[in-house]
């Protein structure tokens, strides 16, 4: 009798809140939310992207398909801007996905004192997007700033790292690449999953370090690495902040970065329909990047169970 | 599996460990090592800090040095004095306002959209969810455009609406951290209480938000530093400096063509940086724990 009871208890959870009202009831102010600010903003941002809307005037006539053809064909600023972007991801998110996972590593021990170094190493992060430490790059790479004072103390003649073409745009990559502190941390996580004994039994069969850290190590955090490469992509094509306070994308256009130019023709030209297009095509790009990314998972990315990454 | 079994193979008898293998050696190796390297990470925070103690006069030839020589607390009011006759006090009442109303917006409408796609079953459960996560990935310019124009036909611009109004649907990030944090609460407990004849309403006032207290803490901590970070969209819709939150503010008080009191820049940049280093110093294990679990940018 007992028993039969609990067997009829336990059935319960497969109609478990089975309720229709009350779930939209629930996501309601998400899904209020998304339409309002989300899916009609994306949708009539298409359309104007055909058309060459001014805000001043609040007006603009339907251009067909000009927008893209200024874009891929006449605009130099732009072809350059995508250039600066491209050059910025591929250089800067390499970068911090190294150092993060580096520096997991090192941090992937039960010393003490580790706690400390931990957010020491994750500091930076977390000032990383403010206005004040934009404004410190500035200084700190500026012609006499801290990078050419100390550079001068050697000896060596330090280059005008904001006003040169060559060099502007690294100082906006090493600034990332001082900001690992976010992947660093979820690398660390993974790493602190990896099972011991797998460690353990190579060792133990006079597997070296590098050889553990190829054939256990890596092959283990592939999902992580996988998950850090998405967003890490993600955001790279959408900074902002640093280049305009720190190079104004100058010189020459050099640090323009996508996301800049974009609200340089939508809030300083007011060129809405313009920029529109360009966010369009941003849409597409890292929709595609993402997707090529996915479809690849599958060659590299190793899953011990059916569970998904992070 | 890359990795080979290894365990069936015989134990090595080893030779004795040489001297650089020794515990004392190594330890000694790491810590030098680890803490030489964090030195250097956050020798820049540690410098921008310093900075802003020395006089005029030190800033360009005591420059490497972190400690002035001469503390010169005075760069401080002489940088909260503002521009334009409006002081920073403005500035970070705006900055506080926003930061407190925002994150308070977002997190408790991401508590209950969480909720709902934790423990109600309804038609389109999948699809929406699926939905949430893609929005992540979304570009801000490609929704930021629209609304603008929008924004400002409504007479909102200067004004705190445009910026508070899109989060009163949470944000994708904590509805999906939080959605992580119910999914280990046990159902036990929604079952008992719904028994003891609690509807969902019920249940999650009285038994899951009163367990959602580290989550909301997590979510709360990120959803301030970075609404306190913001920039991009301030910057569109609050043009007049008697609006400007403290990010703008420092933009304006930092531009290098107007500004030359560079005592000043650098403590009022410092100062910026206060509140977060605090909730960072006060909260760290909640960040730490969100950031690793959820995979949560920073």
């Amino acid at each position: 009798m007992a028993a039969t009871l609990t067997k009829a208890k336990r059935r319960k959870p497969s109609n478990f809140g089975q309720d229709n009202l009350v779930g939209y009831l629930f996501i309601g102010p998400w899904l209020a939310a998304f339409f309002l600010f989300t899916l009609i903003p994306i949708a009539v941002s298409l359309v104007l992207s055909f058309t060459d809307y001014n805000v001043l005037s609040n007006s603009g006539d339907f251009i067909g398909l000009d927008n893209f053809q200024r874009m891929f064909f006449e605009d130099r600023r732009y072809a350059r801007s995508v250039n600066a972007t491209l050059k910025y991801v591929v250089f800067a998110v390499p970068l911090r996905l190294v150092f993060a996972l580096g520096v997991a590593m090192l941090l992937n021990t039960w010393r003490r004192g580790v706690g400390v170094y931990r957010a020491a190493f994750y500091a930076p992060s977390i000032v990383g997007g403010s206005i004040a430490v934009a404004v410190m790059w500035r200084e700190i790479f500026g012609n006499d700033g801290l990078v050419n004072f100390t550079l001068n103390l050697l000896g060596i003649e330090g280059p005008n790292w904001l006003g040169r073409p060559e060099t502007a745009i690294w100082t906006l990559i090493i600034l990332a690449a001082w900001q690992f502190g976010s992947p660093m941390l979820i690398f660390l996580a993974g790493l602190k999953n990896i099972p011991r004994h797998l460690y353990e039994s190579a060792e133990i069969d006079g597997a070296n370090a590098f050889q553990r850290f190829l054939r256990i190590t890596l092959p283990m955090l592939t999902p992580i690495i996988f998950f850090n490469l998405i967003m890490q992509l993600i955001s790279g094509f959408m900074v902002f902040t640093q280049a305009f306070i720190v190079t104004q994308g100058k010189p020459l256009d050099t640090t323009l970065f996508y996301a800049l130019y974009v609200y340089r023709r939508a809030f300083e030209l007011n060129e809405m329909g313009y920029a529109s297009a360009m966010a369009w095509v941003m849409l597409m790009v890292i929709a595609l990047l993402t997707a090529l990314v996915f479809r690849s998972s599958s060659y590299w990315v190793h899953y011990e169970s059916d569970e998904g990454p992070a | 599996m890359a990795a080979v079994d290894y365990s069936a193979r015989p134990v090595v008898v080893r030779p004795p460990t040489p001297w650089h293998q020794h515990a004392v050696f190594r330890s000694i190796l790491y810590h030098g090592l680890v803490a030489t390297a964090a030195l250097i990470m956050l020798y820049p925070i540690l410098w921008l800090v310093g900075s802003s103690f020395k006089p005029p006069d030190e800033i360009w030839t005591n420059q490497t040095a972190i400690l002035p020589i001469e503390p010169y607390p005075q760069n401080y009011p002489n940088g909260w004095a503002g521009f334009g006759g409006i002081s920073f006090a403005t500035f970070y009442r705006n900055s506080l306002f926003y930061a407190t109303l925002g994150t308070l917006l977002s997190v408790s409408a991401s508590a209950v959209v969480a909720y709902g796609f934790a423990r109600v079953r309804f038609r389109g459960r999948r699809l929406w969810f699926a939905i949430m996560l893609l929005t992540l990935m979304l570009p801000t310019q490609v929704q930021i455009i629209p609304q603008y124009i929008v924004f400002k036909q409504l007479g909102w611009l200067n004004t705190f609406y445009p910026l508070l109004l899109p989060r009163i649907g949470g944000s994708a990030f904590f509805i999906f951290m939080i959605i992580q944090f119910i999914r280990s609460i046990p159902v036990d407990l929604d079952e008992a209480a719904m028994i003891d004849g609690a509807n969902k309403i019920g249940i999650f006032l009285r038994v899951i938000l009163p367990q959602l207290t580290p989550a909301i803490i997590t979510a709360a901590i990120f959803s301030f530093y970075w609404t306190w970070d913001e920039f991009l969209v301030p910057l569109i819709y609050l043009n007049s400096p008697e609006l400007y939150l403290v990010s703008l503010a420092l933009r304006t008080f930092s531009d290098p063509s107007g500004q030359t009191d560079w005592g000043a820049i650098f403590a009022m940049s410092a100062l910026s940086l206060l509140p977060v280093f605090v909730i960072f110093i006060s909260f760290q294990r909640y960040l730490v724990e969100g950031i690793s679990t959820t995979g949560l940018k920073g």
